[in-house]
């Protein structure tokens, strides 16, 4: 192992790796928040579900001793903000933006709150698997330290696209978000079908929280989430619900985050902000892009009350 | 009219909470849910093994016991009904705004570089000013939102928010770069601001300036979404914009003007948070004002001069903060816990109304 220059060629590696690295996180937020909104409701909660995750997962590794079963326990408090979610919204002129925005705040009080006696501690890491054995430059290699919640991530993409297009399964969440109306006459409940589908979206985004909390950036703290939560929301409609586009926005929103450390690290160093603001910028750009006012966005479902 | 006659045989004072009970309705049912809040929360704080008792003891204490800690409660009020105004003026027409944080950030940003520009100008000159720049940047950040919304159907919720974390950057970018005190070392600021644009404290009070014009806004806010043709046809449009727009109305127009207006009062509270507190623009703008006016414009069911009081009753819970950490040894997030608890309560609460009889109106019972 030894440090080679590689000139400019470090900035798409960096890239890469961060992408890698930084994807995590987006990737299964994203996807909760896709199977949420299949079936007609949106979680804006889900930063608070995120950051609660983080926490959760974190103090019990530290407490038990197994990254694991942190994140295990993250993924139940995360279907926990969930159920409640989707709980709440069920009941007749609640608005499910709203909720969201006060689970948002709720989540984050509840984990700054029982998370101030973790700040310090050093919780067991996740595991990483190295697929940059074939070479010897050690910026490859430390770019593809690959985290194997991100190989997890990979196949429930694959999972939950198989399910929406193939299984009954996905086939009732489908139809629950596309008509109430529709589900009702087949003889579901589309609450139920809501209910479920908000919680396992909420055990999804504290999935996401234990990876920030227990791999990269790797320790709790106040600050440790920079909005993915809130960005899953933008892009999930960039993906324009479906799991597979998610896993390639998540990608893209890890690549457009690493690119500020990327270029930092070959000397580029002004602008440094700006560059942090790429994903934000990106997403409102294909927004607006995207998006038009008279008619409903492509593909989106048919119950979602932000696209109606 | 089948109800008259029955309406007449009715007694006197039956009659008069037949009339005032659905008038009631929107007071009681918040307020309601407001306690129901409280009581969760002290069942939280019992479930820890700390006193609910101490808990609200200590925030009356440090909040509103004395004058002296009334004047600490309302010297940070003013952000606070600013930004509730941010979000409570979109609502009028079913908006759902919530980066109004980004608005007080570029706000207060416009505010210092125009105050160091203008350094030596007098005091009658430079202010106004300056909160006209604070204003016009909030307003324009805003009210960008709004167009998007109706130009290219961006949904609001979600424009406003990534806006408000380009904002930040944009804060961070500029105060590092091109608008950097070189004296500023350890936090990067705008150059402090001469001392004659710095805005003063009230005759004989602990309060700035900021407080009275937040008042005023709320005020203004309020004529012009009661009593005005606009703000009547904004009503129209939050309630159903297609028959808004079958009855004629500039739904666009209303739009971008009432999310403009709230970016504008947004974009004030920027400016007082740098004339009156800090003395320059940095990193310290970022303090989640945005997030807390929202909490405060859904408490107060968006209605201008309803921010008044719920803004003060945030703000001493606020201000308490430091006191129950040390007295009690409860983390500072306590108070979002209790903000998080209370603004869940208020919005499930929307679901009780029209449920209870005596709301409504004695005619629609009769077959």
């Amino acid at each position: 192992m030894n440090e080679t220059d590689l000139g400019l060629w470090a900035v798409p590696l960096a890239m890469i790796g961060g992408a890698i690295r930084v994807s995590t996180p987006f990737l299964f937020v994203s996807l909760g928040e896709c199977l949420t909104e299949r079936s007609g409701r949106i979680n804006l909660g889900l930063e608070g579900t995120l950051v609660f995750g983080a926490m959760s997962g974190y103090a019990v590794a530290y407490e038990s001793g197994s990254a694991w079963i942190g994140v295990l326990a993250a993924a139940l408090a995360g279907m926990l903000f969930g159920f409640f979610h989707g709980w709440v919204c069920k009941l007749p002129k609640v608005n499910d933006i709203a909720i969201g925005i006060a689970l948002m705040l709720l989540g984050m009080g509840l984990a700054f709150f029982f998370g101030k006696p973790y700040v310090q501690p050093q919780a067991p890491d996740l595991p990483a698997i190295s697929f940059g054995w074939w070479s010897d430059i050690s910026q490859v290699q430390a770019a593809l330290q690959v985290n194997v919640l991100f190989l997890i991530g990979i196949a429930l993409t694959i999972a939950m696209g198989w399910m929406f297009r193939t299984t009954r399964i996905g086939l009732i969440v489908r139809v629950v978000g596309d008509s109430t109306d529709a589900a009702r006459s087949m003889g579901l409940n589309p609450n139920v079908v809501r209910l479920l589908a908000t919680g396992a979206g909420g055990a999804l985004a504290g999935v996401g929280g234990a990876y920030l909390s227990l791999y990269y950036p790797g320790s709790w703290n106040e600050g440790l989430s920079s909005g993915q939560g809130l960005m899953a929301v933008a892009l999930v409609i960039f993906a324009r619900w479906s799991p597979v586009n998610c896993f390639w926005a998540a990608l893209l929103f890890g690549g457009a985050g690493a690119l500020g450390p990327a270029l930092q690290s070959v000397g580029i160093s002004s602008g440094y902000y700006l560059f942090y603001a790429a994903p934000y910028v990106l997403t409102l750009g294909l927004l607006i892009a995207t998006s038009s006012p008279n008619r409903a966005l492509e593909s989106a479902p048919g119950e979602l009350s932000i696209t109606k | 009219m089948a109800t008259g006659a029955s309406t007449e045989l009715r007694a006197p004072e039956q009659r008069g909470i037949a009339d005032i009970a659905p008038r009631l309705e929107p007071l009681i049912i918040p307020i309601g849910a407001l306690l129901g809040g409280l009581l969760a929360f002290s069942v939280f704080l019992v479930l820890l093994g700390k006193s609910p008792v101490d808990f609200f003891g200590l925030v009356y204490k440090a909040g509103f016991g004395t004058a002296f800690s009334w004047q600490n409660t309302l010297s940070r009020v003013a952000p606070l009904l600013l930004t509730a105004l941010c979000v409570a003026l979109p609502a009028r027409l079913g908006l759902v705004v919530i980066g109004g944080e980004g608005a007080v950030v570029l706000g207060g940003l416009a505010a210092a570089v125009v105050g160091t520009a203008l350094s030596g100008a007098p005091a009658a000159i430079g202010i106004p000013v300056m909160m006209l720049a604070a204003m016009l940047i909030g307003g324009l950040w805003i009210g960008a939102v709004g167009a998007l919304r109706i130009r290219r159907g961006v949904n609001e919720t979600i424009s406003s928010l990534l806006m408000a974390y380009i904002a930040i950057a944009l804060l961070n970018h500029l105060v590092e770069g091109p608008f950097r005190d070189p004296a500023s070392l350890n936090k990067p600021s705008t150059a402090p601001l001469d001392p004659a644009l710095r805005v003063g404290e009230l005759p004989g009070m602990d309060v700035h300036w900021g407080f009275v014009a937040g008042i005023i806004a709320c005020i203004i806010a309020w004529v012009l979404i009661e009593r005005t043709t606009w703000g009547f046809a904004a009503r129209i449009a939050g309630g159903n914009i297609r028959a808004a727009q079958v009855q004629g109305l500039p739904v666009g127009r209303l739009i971008v003007c009432f999310t403009a207006a709230g970016g504008a009062c947004a974009g004030l509270a920027g400016f007082f948070e740098v004339s009156a507190i800090h003395g320059s623009a940095n990193g310290s703008l970022v303090s989640g004002y945005g997030y807390t006016g929202i909490l405060i414009a859904f408490l107060a069911r968006h209605n201008p001069l309803a921010i008044i009081p719920v803004a003060i009753l945030l703000s001493g819970f606020e201000a308490s903060s430091g006191l129950i950490q040390r007295r009690m040894d409860l983390p500072d997030a306590t108070i979002l816990v209790l903000e998080g608890i209370v603004f869940v309560a208020i919005l499930v609460s929307e679901t009780l109304y029209g449920r209870f009889r005596i709301f409504t109106p004695r005619a629609e019972e009769q077959p």
